[in-house]
């Protein structure tokens, strides 16, 4: 991750100093060093900042769908609404819970488990899972949400595998619905854990576990006092990025329940969706998104901190 | 003790054998509902062989409507983006890996913080821009923020290829009398290929799949890519023909398929969707 180092390019340009490749070519670095990021920067400019910029400025407007000439400024109304507002703690508390439930617990334990597995299983069997695992993570987002639509629902496989075992069935997307979306995610999103996790392993030194099976540690203490120990910092970056991922689902549960039944599975997403155009309070819905951005953010920052060694 | 820890480790290959054989178990059947749905004549919800081999599904889904047109939109969305995010990726990462200057790490450390915004969040606000500007419902506006909510992620990707190309060979071109533009061009990208191909099949992958964008910033039905058009099996036409469906996702689903299969082993090791994800 460190710039190759070229003692002639890095300092900056200083007519004492001018090393002499630098004085043959005088006038073109300081523009070699502008020019080339002008269209991206102009992209992400235009397209995201610019965006971004305006989310937090509509945040805080009535700005609405239709029928409104002007829009005005409301300060932080949207926000208080929000704060009083059932369906909006409804969605704060069901976007906790799929993101404990499909991130924190499902991908990152299932991921770490199957990539420990990897290591000691043989080649064949690594293969098959691997490219099982991955290819559930590869499929297009709606493709997932079908997939999973048709395993959870009444007359679906998972209803077929529990009857088959003589146990209890059920309508797994009117009874739990936010269960079914959490698992559709795990299904979904465990093979990036799975992948962050196996690369971590594989950098651990095999001395050091054989060392430990020598002096007698079982597998149990192994994994606690040196595996975990060594890939914390994997950890630490995975658990980020699964948080940031799984904030912002979208088409995996629009697909499989549209936020429904009666809401019990609408995260912050979906709700803001609903309320920006179903109810068409643009404001409002932006309002909720600017919450999403913050959140999002934090988690962000926080991940910088974790490589800030590694920039 | 040299033998009891080998068959110690045989009988632990055994057991994690078994234990990933039914994860894997479990991880398939959805992915067997999509493939055997697709050759049944009389597919359901639920997985089971099939009453008998047939193609009828993938025949009665293969016209402009359900399937080609779709397809098309979603191509020329995905590859006008990935032109896009690769070119302006590949530009920016050109000074940020071979110049040293105070404004890189800000810049750098800006672009891997954008990586990680749930970009989600702000699909209303731009919603809201592109009515103003009248870009929405238009493929460029859509290209555009497609290549912008890909660009951070791939200017990192692509400044940490780009650091691997040893500088002497350039500074040998130069010599040589090319210029800057010359020297990417000609040394540093060819020597970056795989990298490039990373990129340039990430970004594909990730557009390709993407619902939430189209989904909002399209409305014509004619110009709706897969990801969004695949609803219309739910919506407009009566009872859901699961078969059609299941043929439609596999033929939808396979080229991001096959793409990821031809970059694995680049892509391996997870640090691509992590950016920066080093133990």
């Amino acid at each position: 991750m460190s710039t190759a180092t070229d003692p002639g390019l890095e300092k900056r340009p200083g007519p004492a100093a001018a090393p002499p490749r630098r004085a043959a070519r005088p006038r073109r670095v300081p523009l070699l060093r502008v020019l080339p990021l002008t269209p991206a920067v102009v992209l992400l400019l235009l397209f995201l900042a610019g965006p971004i910029a305006y989310c937090a400025y509509i945040a805080f407007t009535d700005l609405q769908l239709t029928g409104q000439a002007e829009d005005s400024f409301v300060g932080f109304e949207n926000f208080t609404t929000a704060f009083g507002d059932d369906a909006f703690l409804n969605a704060v508390w069901l976007t906790l819970v799929f993101t404990v439930i499909s991130a924190l617990v499902g991908q990152n334990t299932l991921g770490l488990a199957l990539a420990a597995l990897m290591q000691r299983a043989s080649k064949p069997v690594r293969t098959l899972v691997g490219g099982i695992v991955i290819t559930a993570w590869v499929l297009p987002e709606v493709v997932a949400g079908f997939l999973l639509y048709a395993f959870f629902r009444r007359e679906g496989t998972l209803n077929a595998v529990l009857d088959w075992l003589h146990l209890p069935t059920q309508n797994w997307l009117f009874t739990l619905p936010i269960l079914a979306v959490s698992f559709a995610n795990v299904w979904r999103g465990t093979a990036f854990s799975m992948l962050v996790y196996s690369a971590a392993l594989n950098e651990i030194p095999k001395e050091i576990t054989e060392a430990a099976e020598v002096d007698g540690a079982g597998g149990w203490r192994r994994l606690w006092h040196i595996t975990l120990p060594m890939i914390r910092r994997s950890i630490g970056t995975n658990l980020m990025l699964i948080t940031l991922q799984t904030l912002s689902v979208f088409g995996l549960i629009w697909v499989m329940t549209r936020g429904g039944p009666g809401g019990r599975s609408q995260t912050l997403p979906l709700f803001m969706y609903e309320e920006a155009f179903q109810k068409s309070m643009i404001g409002y819905g932006t309002a909720v998104a600017l919450l999403l951005l913050v959140v999002g953010s934090l988690f962000s920052v926080v991940y910088l901190r974790l490589l800030r060694t590694e920039v | 003790m040299a033998r009891t820890l080998t068959s110690r480790r045989a009988s632990h290959r055994l057991a994690a054998d078994a234990g990933l054989l039914v994860v894997a178990a479990a991880f398939v059947l959805p992915l067997a509902w999509v493939v055997l749905s697709a050759l049944d004549p009389h597919a359901d919800l639920r997985v089971k062989l099939p009453d008998g081999l047939t193609l009828d599904n993938f025949d009665a889904v293969m016209t402009p409507e359900i399937t080609f047109t779709p397809l098309l939109n979603s191509l020329l969305l995905c590859a006008g983006g990935t032109l896009l995010t690769v070119a302006c990726a590949a530009l920016a990462a050109y000074p940020l890996s071979r110049f040293r200057s105070r404004f890189n790490r800000p810049f750098l450390l800006t672009v891997l913080f954008a990586t990680s915004l749930p970009i989600t969040a702000i699909m209303v606000p731009v919603y809201a821009l592109f009515v103003q500007v009248n870009l929405i419902d238009t493929m460029e506006g859509t290209i555009f923020f497609f290549a912008a909510s890909q660009l951070p992620f791939a200017i990192w990707l692509m400044k940490n290829f780009m650091d691997g190309v040893p500088k002497e060979l350039e500074e040998a071109a130069w010599t040589d009398g090319a210029s800057s533009l010359q020297s990417l061009v000609r040394i540093v990208l060819p020597l970056m290929g795989p990298g490039v191909a990373v990129v340039t099949v990430f970004s594909f992958v990730m557009m390709w799949g993407n619902f939430f964008v189209p989904f909002m910033l399209l409305l014509t039905p004619d110009q709706m890519p897969a990801a969004v058009s695949i609803n219309e099996f739910f919506g407009n036409r009566g009872t859901v023909v699961y078969g059609q469906l299941a043929a439609f996702s596999i033929l939808y689903s396979t080229p991001v398929i096959l793409l990821y299969v031809l970059v694995a082993r680049r892509l391996g090791g997870g640090f691509a969707l992590g950016g920066a994800v080093k133990g």
